[in-house]
């Protein structure tokens, strides 16, 4: 279905993902996570971000625990930065699917 | 002569043996099955073991009773699998050496992965019903306990049989009614999952019938630590759930055989496509069951369908010809909901789970998504058939290796 956000119409899913990452930029990004509860975007929230979408080019599937061991952010940090489902927050704000690691 | 070399003697392992003796020529290709175990466990009865609805003899065969004639069973552990020398080494030092590998290891709980689960009240309010001794265990527990909290806890997905944890809350809610003691129990459901299943409309349907129970749930929950002193687990954000009965789903994690010859990924899953069930590691290796790290679940019906495919695909493979890339992911799992009350979910990689009936579109008997009698008596007449029928690699009349859409409400 289509979306406007930021002023952007982009293509989601029902549960609001992105179905195509080209459609992303940061304002988009801006926007997802205050509809999710995230607030401001700062550095740490980037450098993640840009961590899951280079994840997701390579076809790697993500899940917490290889986040938690990437040396890119920590558990504990990764759930302070996005509360309440770091995993599947992040993705929906970096513009990727929802993770498979929840079948 | 050639050799096929299954690893794991589990569900898949023995499919695959009875399914390839007979399709393949005995005067070309000899089959070995290697698992150094001697007990074939019925594991979804695990689920019922710890409300006396089975008991310990109704769930364990043994492994050799199901490997038919033709087929070498290995009884040895193996150390590594050397893909690069086509070799699997063995821990007593002999070396068998394949043409063509498929590994059926499977997964098993590791509860050592979080912090304090397995401490000091492991097997004292800690449990796991994912083993058959974790489950037996639990079953003494149940018979003696007095009530409190009772929480019933998923530790990370993926997990086998992801709907197990979910049937056990609804049959602990069903099971002390039962005693007269439901008022003494409060029943907490909790998971690292933002629901009460991976996808929507089943999670819709199973949500209800928590609240429906009186089961509270407690949703994504990424547990850092079990404290034992004071009976809780916490989670990366602070949040607490005490408990006086902790029954977890552990991480899941492939077998050590993985890791040891360093072909799987961080929980010891080996990369295969998902499609063909060819390994990502090499040619001749192909992956079957909980071992994978297809985005399938981990289930026997699941391992049932693969077989089927599977075994086009090894003769294939022999043959030189392209293979089929034809499995769908489907699932195909009977629900328990307590009060000899079961419903069905029939999904794949691409359909989730929805109402409908099967496995007759418009007929049934059996009814999708839907609470019913029928279903219980489904699943317990599974017991049957899989001693009788899936672990033996006989095609399970009317239920089609393909998921089907017809029939169903999308």
């Amino acid at each position: 279905m289509e979306k406007i956000i930021a002023g952007k119409t982009i293509h989601v899913n029902e549960e609001g993902y992105l179905t195509a990452l080209s459609e992303w930029d940061k304002s988009i990004a801006s926007e997802i996570a205050k509809e999710e509860g995230v607030g401001e975007l700062g550095d740490r929230h980037w450098q993640v971000i840009e961590y899951l979408q280079g994840q997701f080019k390579q076809e790697i599937p993500l899940s917490i625990r290889k986040i938690g061991k990437s040396g890119v952010v920590g558990i504990e940090e990764f759930y302070a930065l996005f509360p309440q489902g770091p995993l599947k927050k992040a993705s929906k704000i970096a513009g990727i699917p929802k993770p498979a690691s929840c079948i | 002569m050639k050799k096929l070399v299954i690893l794991g003697a589990g569900t898949a392992g023995t499919m695959m043996a009875n399914h390839l003796r007979s399709e393949l020529d005995k005067h070309d290709w000899e089959i070995d099955v290697i698992d150094h175990r001697q007990d074939h466990y019925y594991q979804p009865g695990f689920l019922f073991l710890p409300f006396d609805i089975y008991k310990p003899k109704d769930l364990v065969k043994s492994i050799s009773s199901f490997i038919p004639k033709g087929v070498n069973l290995v009884s040895d552990k193996a150390d590594k699998i050397v893909s690069g020398e086509k070799k699997v080494v063995m821990q007593n030092g002999d070396v068998i050496h394949y043409d063509i590998l498929i590994i059926a290891t499977g997964c098993d709980i590791a509860p050592e992965e979080v912090e304090g689960m397995n401490g000091a009240e492991w097997k004292k309010s800690v449990f796991d019903f994912y083993s058959f001794e974790g489950s037996l265990a639990l079953r003494n527990k149940l018979r003696t306990w007095k009530g409190g909290k009772l929480v019933v806890h998923i530790t990370e997905m993926p997990i086998k049989c992801p709907v197990a944890p979910l049937e056990f809350a609804f049959l602990a809610d069903s099971y002390f009614k039962h005693k007269k003691m439901r008022d003494k129990v409060e029943i907490t459901y909790v998971t690292p999952l933002s629901g009460a299943f991976t996808k929507p409309k089943a999670t819709a349907v199973l949500g209800h019938l928590l609240d429906d129970k009186h089961i509270n749930q407690v949703n994504d929950f990424g547990i850092r630590k079990v404290d034992n002193e004071n009976k809780k687990i916490i989670d990366y954000e602070g949040r607490e759930v005490p408990f006086d009965l902790l029954v977890t789903v552990p991480t899941n994690k492939g077998d050590a055989v993985i890791e040891r010859s360093g072909l799987g990924d961080d929980l010891n899953f080996v990369p295969t496509n998902k499609a063909t069930l060819q390994s990502l590691v090499s040619p001749e290796i192909f992956v079957i069951g909980d071992a994978t790290n297809i985005p399938a679940s981990k289930a026997g019906s699941v391992s049932h369908f693969e077989a089927e495919i599977l075994t086009e695909n090894i003769k294939r493979f022999i043959k030189g010809e392209p293979l089929k890339e034809e499995f769908d992911g489907h699932a195909n799992c009977f629900v328990e909901t307590g009060n000899g009350k079961a419903l069905l979910i029939d999904f794949n990689y691409t359909h989730e789970p929805v109402e409908g009936t099967f496995p007759f579109p418009g007929i049934g008997p059996l009814r999708l998504l839907k609470e019913s009698r029928m279903n219980h008596m489904g699943k317990l007449a599974f017991r049957w058939i899989y001693w009788n029928m899936l672990l033996k690699g006989t095609h399970i009349p009317f239920v089609p290796t393909q998921m089907k859409t017809a029939g169903k409400h999308f």
